[in-house]
This record gives structure tokens, C-alpha cells and sequence, in this order.
């Protein structure tokens, strides 16, 4: 709600708590348990560092474990605002981050990867990061100027574009025969197991300048409610905002999508059920998806990881699994 | 007397069509201005022209006192507030956070809503009779509601000029009378230049102090009521034969609609008053009534 400053500042320091330290339950249950076949009690001892020094434990809790949460903490994060974002900008309760061709220009760019045998770091990802922010240009130099309904235009050139890509990524992978078509098919579904610690520092200093400026945007993003003209008629310069927004939502889920692979669902799930709990005001909203998305997607790889009795499952396939259920009570209760 | 807009041989268009064509006016600081005129006659765009908010192709727009392109826009909606003819209603916010973001001219980037702003939101929706619905969202209320919430965010706004697009279109009769009563007296005592377009010739008869008469993206007239809404004027602009009278309460125009079963009635009433010269020839020309073009207005 836009209340007087200081409601609205204790508000967000009661959300940004809670989901705070849910997050933080996430991430350390996240350490505590995994594929291996150690006892939670273990973990928690070398977390704490009372393990014997000689022990690989350790090792493994912060050199694996931890980036992989790290780095699910970030994409959640991100997809979640993403997505947030998005469903403001083009005033549709459908739009997810991928709407507008992130996704199809990130697979293109990670299958063309791993067709040319590049290494999933820095390799893959720079050319799914390419991949992504190139379909992101088209789109929006596609979107016809002097339509009325800009944000109509933009949907449906992201989603013809979409549409392309998708094309291209089937005409790949039916063309894919070996080991490569594993890799394909797991980065399609969200995988994050790849992570490495640099990679995850890097991802954070990427990711941080980005939430700052979005943060800085959340009441002129309320305002966008309104429409364009309104907007416009309170000072706002709409199409300014409307293509920072745009570039800046994008170099983000680009940079996290091209790490992580497309993990569906989260951006669509964590926004829907942050606003159906905490009204529509987005200088609460931006910090909420950031913290709330984050621990959604560290549990749901928890349960991506310790759910099979062999191997893991992709995350991407729990986030759909709990994520396309959960969508469809919030839209039996919230009446949009 | 300073002007709060002034519009010098200004051109609009949307694409090759020109909606107003060399228009020129000047609406005077702290005046009740009233835009009238038939459908698609450029009535809209006149009013978003002088909001500042569309740029004219040619001519020069004047905002009190300065060129309209001299303000930021957050600058120009400190100064200037518009109430649209439409809002969308699906809008998850409360009535008292909408009122609220008539602040966001006079707030920085990162900039929060202080006690001084509710106050102002507060006095804004106690002014426009909203004060009971402040906790309800804008999809829970009446068009009627919708258009008062809207009208009190523009109030919110401070401004100093406050355009609106056929407020009381979808207000009953107390309503209208209330929301047009709420606005003379924000010219009255707060110095307010109202600017306003209305389809309702006897409301604009009755409050403006200033009329214009817009057809065809030119001023057909424009001075007080009684000099601009006289019989001939009325039925060329219009296309419609209807009787000018006077208000029986005070010295204001008064017109009445003419259905077409009475047409006949009308004429021979007319020629004996020696009220008209040309009759229908004027209502021939233009065909079937004032919608020449056929399009929405704008």
C-alpha cells in the first residue's frame, strides 16, 4: 500500500524479515541435505566447523553445495522480479519472464554451445547470454512504433519470436543424436548443478546494479497500473521507463538464465502469490519476489536433488510440477 | 491578465490527417473554460494539446507563460492536471492509494509519501465525496465513483490549471451538479484555471465563463456563453435544429433538443419568431446530424 513513509519503511522491514529468513532456512537446509549419503547431523557439524579437519565434508558443503544454492537463490531471485516486472510493464497477469524471447534466444544460444562442445562455463553461457539479449533487440526493434498498444505489440512479436526459436530448438535437438542431446535436453528443463563459486560472484556483481535501478523504478512501475496516458498525465516519461525497464529486467534474467538454463514456472508462481499476500505496491513487491523467489527455487532444487533415489532431476521439472498446480488455486481464489 | 495556455496557429495530427488546423487561442489565467463542439471536431485532442501533453506538428504552445517545451514532464504535471474521459478500472490499487499518486509529481525518484501528502489526499477525496470508499479498490465502484477518485487525484496533483475530458459524462444529475459546483469553487477560491470539455451545452452555459466553440479543428466561436451558443451557430456547427432560450434563473443561453417528430412544429415556430433564416437547409448539407466523419471523438 502508499502509505506515509514510515508505515510503508516498516512494512518492508517486516516483509523483507520474514522472507529473509525463510530464505535463509532454505539455503542452509539446502547444505544440510543432498544426493550424498551423509547424515544431515554431519553436514550441520562442518557447517558449523566442528568436523575433523581431514574430513572432505567441508569441502563439499562450500565447494558444491553451497554455490548450487547460491546460485538458486539468485535465479529464483531474479526470475521471480523478472517476472514481477513484466506482468506490470505489459499489463498482463500472464506475463513471465520469458514472455518476450529471453528464453528461445538463451536456448539457441546454449544448444549452439553444446553443439560446438564448449564448457558450460564460461562457454555455454556467454553464448546463451548472447543468444538472449540479441532476441531481446529484435523483439523490440520488431514491435511496430505507432501502434496504440504498445504493450499488445511487444507480447506478440516476444511471442512470435518465441515461436521461431522454438522451431530452431526442435530442429536441433531432432538432429542431435549423442551424449550432446542429454545436455540439451537438461539445460531446456533448468539445471543448476554447474555452479562454481566465481561464476556465482560474478552472476551477484552482474545482478546487484540491476535490483538497485529496478528498486528506484517501483513507484513509477504502481503508476504504470494507471496506463500509459494516466501515467503520462502524473509526469511520467513512459516510454523512457518503459525501455530501461525493459533493458535493464532483461540483462538480468538473461544473465541469470544463461547459468542456470530455463527453470519455468517460478516467475509466474512467486509473483501471483507475493501480491495475492501483500497488495499490488511494488516498493514492497520488488524486495518480497528477490527474497521470496529465492527460497522457492533453493527448495525446490532440495527436493530436485534429494526426491530421486538415483541422480537428480532437473529443478526445472519440480518448479512446473509444484508451480503449474499452485497457479491454478491462486487464479481459482484471486479472481483476476 | 496572464494566460495559463495559449495556442499560437498550432497543427495536430495523428499520421497524414490534421485534427486541429491552425488553431490559435488563449485561455486567460484563472478561468472557467468550457470546450464544446460536435463529435470528432478535435475537442480530445485540444484538450491533451493544451495539457502539454501532445506536441504539436507546427505552431507554439504556451504553458503559463513559457513554452511547453521547457518543462519536464514531472514539471509540467506539478502545474498542469488531467482527468481523462476513460480510466481503466483494473487496477488492484485502493481509492486512497490512487488519490495518493497525484503526489508522485512533487516526489523524488526514491522519494516517500509523507504525512503532508495524506493530509493533502485526504482533503482531496473529503472535496470529491470518496472519503468513504478510501479502502475499496477501483474495480468495486460505480463509473460514477471511478470518475470522482480520478478528480480527486487531480486535485491531489496541486496543479495550477486542471484540464478534464467530459467529467460528469457518466455522473447522475446531483453528481454532475456537485462535481461542476466542486470545480467553480476550486476556481473561486483557489485560483484554479479550469479547462474542460463537455457534450452538455446547458452545464457549459451555466459555468463557464468563457465558452469555445470547436468544429472541424477550428474555433468556430469563443466569448461568453450567450455570445457563442446562438441559434445559427448552434445549428450550423451541429447539423441539428434545436431552440435557444434563456435560463429562467439567470441570464445564461439555455438550449433545448428538438426530436424529429416535432421538426415541422419547430420550423413554423421558428419563422414566426423570426428566429431563424435558413432553417433546414443547414441540417440537408450535413446529413444525418453532427457526426460528419463518423469516428469516435478524440
Amino acid at each position: 500500500m502508499s502509505l506515509p513513509a514510515h508505515r510503508l519503511v516498516s512494512r518492508l522491514l517486516r516483509v523483507c524479515l520474514m522472507l529473509g529468513v525463510l530464505l535463509l532456512v532454505s539455503m542452509v537446509s539446502g547444505m544440510l541435505w543432498g544426493s550424498s549419503a551423509t547424515a544431515w547431523q554431519d553436514c550441520l557439524r562442518a557447517l558449523l566447523g566442528r568436523s575433523d579437519p581431514e574430513e572432505v565434508l567441508p569441502a563439499i558443503l562450500w565447494q558444491i553445495r553451497f554455490p548450487r544454492v547460491m546460485l538458486a537463490a539468485l535465479v529464483g531471485g531474479t526470475l521471480s522480479v523478472g517476472g514481477l516486472v513484466f506482468q506490470a510493464l505489459l499489463h498482463n497477469p500472464l506475463a513471465e519472464p520469458y514472455i518476450l524471447g529471453i528464453s528461445g534466444g538463451a536456448a539457441v544460444g546454449a544448444i549452439s554451445g553444446i553443439l560446438l562442445g564448449l564448457s558450460p562455463f564460461p562457454g555455454v553461457a556467454a553464448l546463451a547470454f548472447l543468444g538472449s539479449m540479441g532476441v531481446m533487440l529484435v523483439v523490440i526493434f520488431l514491435t511496430p512504433r505507432e501502434t496504440g498498444d504498445k504493450r499488445n505489440a511487444l507480447l506478440l512479436s516476444g511471442v512470435m519470436v518465441n515461436a521461431l526459436c522454438t522451431a530452431l530448438i526442435l530442429f536441433f535437438v531432432t538432429m542431435t543424436q549423442d551424449a550432446r542431446l542429454h545436455n540439451i535436453l537438461y539445460w531446456l528443463m533448468g539445471d543448476l548443478s554447474v555452479a562454481l563459486p566465481r561464476q556465482i560472484f560474478s552472476l551477484g556483481l552482474l545482478l546487484l546494479p540491476g535490483f538497485v535501478i529496478l528498486y528506484l523504478l517501483a513507484r513509477p512501475l504502481n503508476l504504470l497500473y494507471l496506463g500509459e496516458e494516466q501515467a503520462g498525465y502524473l509526469g511520467l516519461n513512459v516510454t523512457g521507463v518503459t525501455y530501461l525497464l525493459l533493458a535493464v529486467t532483461s540483462f538480468m534474467l538473461s544473465a541469470a538464465v544463461c547459468q542456470s538454463g530455463l527453470v519455468g514456472f517460478v516467475g509466474l508462481v512467486v509473483p501471483h502469490l507475493l501480491r495475492l499476500m501483500l497488495g499490488p505496491e511494488h516498493r514492497i513487491l520488488i524486495p518480497a519476489c528477490l527474497l521470496g523467489g529465492g527460497a522457492y527455487l533453493v527448495f525446490c532444487d532440495l527436493l530436485a536433488r534429494v526426491l530421486p533415489s538415483q541422480g537428480e532431476l532437473p529443478v526445472g521439472v519440480i518448479t512446473a510440477l509444484i508451480g503449474a498446480p499452485l497457479f491454478i488455486i491462486l487464479l481459482q481464489r484471486s479472481r483476476l | 491578465m496572464k494566460s495559463a495556455v495559449r495556442l499560437q496557429q498550432v497543427w495536430v495530427g495523428y499520421g497524414q490527417e490534421a485534427v486541429l488546423r491552425d488553431l490559435s487561442l488563449e485561455v486567460p489565467e484563472g478561468a472557467f473554460f468550457i470546450i464544446i463542439g460536435p463529435n470528432s471536431a478535435g475537442k480530445t485532442t485540444l484538450a491533451k494539446t493544451l495539457a502539454g501533453q501532445l506536441r504539436p506538428d507546427r505552431g507554439k504552445v504556451e504553458i503559463l507563460g513559457r513554452p511547453v517545451g521547457a518543462y519536464s514532464r514531472q514539471a509540467l504535471a506539478r502545474r498542469v492536471a488531467v482527468v481523462p474521459q476513460y480510466t481503466p478500472v483494473d487496477i488492484p490499487f485502493t481509492v486512497l492509494e490512487v488519490v495518493l499518486m497525484g503526489r508522485s509529481p512533487h516526489l523524488s525518484l526514491a522519494g516517500l509519501e509523507t504525512r503532508r501528502d495524506l493530509e493533502l489526499a485526504a482533503d482531496a477525496m473529503a472535496a470529491t465525496q470518496v472519503s468513504h470508499l478510501a479502502k475499496r479498490r477501483l474495480n468495486q465502484l460505480s463509473g460514477g465513483e471511478v470518475q470522482r477518485v480520478i478528480i480527486a487525484r487531480a486535485i491531489c496533483q496541486q496543479p495550477q490549471i486542471i484540464i478534464l475530458d467530459e467529467p460528469t459524462a457518466s455522473l447522475d444529475l446531483a453528481h454532475q451538479v456537485h462535481v461542476m459546483d466542486l470545480l467553480e469553487h476550486l476556481q473561486k477560491s483557489r485560483g484554479f484555471t479550469v479547462i474542460m470539455i463537455s457534450h452538455d451545452l446547458n452545464l457549459a452555459a451555466m459555468y463557464a465563463d468563457t465558452l469555445l466553440l470547436l468544429a472541424q479543428g477550428q474555433v468556430v466561436a469563443q466569448g461568453e456563453p450567450a455570445q457563442v451558443l446562438t441559434y445559427d451557430r448552434l445549428e450550423q456547427t451541429y447539423g441539428c435544429v434545436l431552440l435557444v432560450g434563456e435560463n429562467p434563473l439567470m441570464r445564461r443561453p439555455q438550449v433545448t433538443l428538438v426530436p424529429g417528430r416535432m421538426l415541422a412544429k419547430t420550423q413554423s415556430y421558428l419563422q414566426q419568431n423570426g428566429l431563424t433564416g435558413q432553417g433546414g437547409a443547414a441540417r440537408e448539407k450535413t446529413g444525418a446530424g453532427g457526426d460528419r466523419r463518423g469516428g469516435p471523438s478524440r
